[in-house]
């Protein structure tokens, strides 16, 4: 990573630079108890997620990324350290930061109208009505209220996922790889979908990745992660204004520099 | 069933019935009745009105059994799959009553349902819970013993627990699985309600059999086993015909 662009980077970033600190992990480890020894899977993570941006982490696979995403939305438990949202340790799931999940979490058993309700609890029809077809219409599935998931294409029913996590209105969603089981097509579409959906809502996003140009695509910034046992090996700035462009140049060098600290071979 | 289908089924029955005709040519009452004496004799207990009477008595006390076995098995096996503690406990003991035959509990169950005869209904619905009980057990345990974590977790994060959780969640997600237990388990206690009755109660299909064969009358013995398939088809469409219905929104009755 060189030395001097990430700072002048920052300076040309002063939406999330004025932003104070949402979610404060610091010196986090996680250790899953196994037969034969204790798995070190997190080894002191440090990481600041700032109010209202949208961070990515990409590391290699089975780098314990989604452990720590599961840690954050308290899932799990940490072994040591602390994660605090808003200055408050997290000890378990909470409405206010919602998990969207790899393959599509919506019930099945549900039209898409119960989905996108599930999170309202006990309130009059009419209102929850209310809530349900904003968050319809705020994702483009009007005119799909009753139809059940079976019925949905899969880049529908991440919109259903999506729709459902905004109706409780958090202030987080962890994304962790919300387009892994999409077609090509469908996930590029849903990436426009997702960073006009965190335009309009100003939710903090973290997004769980490991395809290098959908992070450096999203993100405001990009935490990369080393192997297991895991650490953040270091934090850069996205500088690009939105919507970006895989060919432009800042955008390969960022990809390259991560790649880079991947230890990956990105040419084929 | 597509047109196909419906004629290679009936040229597989029109097999059966042919090899079957054929091999039983010139036999007479008293010996392996064909099929024309089959229809003969089944119009004509059909007539008597206690084949209706026998066939009652079956379905009463399969749907007793089935019933009971639904309504205890059902919570049973869903808290087994919940509670890995108590699926621990008990779930061996489960495994290793299921392959006991529900018939060699008979002396037990006359003994304690029946007084010296298996003259009551109860002794024989006793036997049909047991052979529904196990499938409906194991179905609900596995059901909600695999219940995706992502249904779970997505739950727990947006606030939904208590009976909520468990009416919102647990059972719909558990509920093609159970389905296809209930579905198992009332087959199987429509095999073992036959043999029941051929040992010791005086109404029922499995009677009627040992009834014509203490008569002599094969050709009854063999009419009694074509309603006996009939009914139990009837009641395995009838099972399929529920699971569809339950399922058909999810897009699962298209598979």
């Amino acid at each position: 990573m060189s030395a001097t662009e990430p700072e002048a980077r920052q300076g040309a970033e002063p939406r999330t630079m004025q932003a104070g600190a949402k979610i404060v992990v610091r010196d986090v480890r996680k250790t899953f108890p196994t037969k034969k020894e204790d798995v070190n899977v997190l080894d002191g993570v440090d990481l600041t997620v700032r109010e209202g941006e949208f961070l990515a982490i990409v590391g290699p696979s089975g780098c314990g990324k989604s452990t720590l995403l599961n840690c954050m939305a308290g899932f799990e438990r940490i072994t040591s350290g602390s994660i605090r949202i808003d200055s408050e340790e997290i000890e378990r799931p909470s409405p206010k930061r919602v998990f969207v999940f790899q393959e599509t979490g919506i019930f099945p058993w549900y039209s898409v109208w119960d989905n996108i309700g599930f999170g309202l609890g006990k309130m009059p029809f009419d209102k929850k009505h209310e809530i349900v077809m904003r968050y319809i219409a705020l994702v483009g599935l009007e005119g799909f209220e009753k139809a059940f998931p079976a019925e949905l294409s899969g880049g529908m029913k991440q919109r259903v996922e999506f729709a459902r996590a905004l109706a409780v209105e958090p202030d987080v969603l962890f994304l962790d790889e919300p387009f892994g089981a999409l077609d090509a097509f469908t996930r590029l579409e849903m990436r426009r979908e997702i960073v006009r959906i965190w335009k309009e809502t100003g939710k903090t996003c973290i997004l769980v990745t490991h395809d290098v140009e959908e992070a450096v695509e999203l993100a405001d910034r990009v935490a990369v992660m080393t192997r297991r046992p895991a650490r953040i090996h270091s934090v850069l700035d996205n500088p690009l204004e939105r919507p970006r462009d895989s060919d432009q140049p800042v955008f390969r060098e960022l990809k390259d520099q991560i790649f880079e600290i991947l230890g990956v071979e990105r040419r084929v | 069933m597509s047109p196909r289908a419906l004629l290679l089924g009936t040229v597989g029955f029109a097999i059966f019935i042919l090899s079957w005709h054929l091999a039983t040519l010139g036999n007479q009452i008293g010996d392996l009745p064909g099929p024309a004496m089959t229809v003969r004799g089944l119009v004509q207990i059909a007539g008597e009105g206690v084949l209706w009477e026998n066939v009652v008595a079956s379905v009463f006390r399969v749907a007793w059994g089935f019933c009971l076995a639904a309504g205890i098995g059902i919570p049973l096996g869903m808290a087994f799959g919940w509670y890995p503690r108590l699926r621990e406990t008990f779930n061996p003991l489960v495994q290793s009553l299921r392959p006991i035959s529900p018939i060699a509990w008979l002396p037990f169950a006359v003994i304690l349902f029946g007084g010296i005869r298996m003259s009551s209904d109860l002794a024989a619905i006793f036997l049909l819970f047991l052979s529904a009980f196990f499938p409906i057990v194991t179905a609900s345990t596995s059901a909600v013993a695999s219940l995706d974590l992502k249904y779970i977790r997505s739950a727990r994060n947006f606030g939904v627990d208590g009976l909520a959780f468990f009416r919102r969640v647990v059972l719909p997600a558990s509920l093609p699985q159970i389905l296809t237990g209930l579905r198992l388990a009332l087959g199987i206690a429509w095999v073992v309600v036959v043999a029941a009755e051929m040992l010791g109660v005086e109404s029922g299909l499995g009677y009627q059999v040992m009834d014509s064969r203490n008569a002599l009358r094969m050709d009854f013995v063999s009419a009694a086993m074509v309603v006996i398939a009939a009914i139990g088809l009837m009641l395995d469409m009838a099972m399929a015909r529920v699971e569809a219905t339950a399922l058909a929104r999810r897009g699962m009755s298209r598979r």
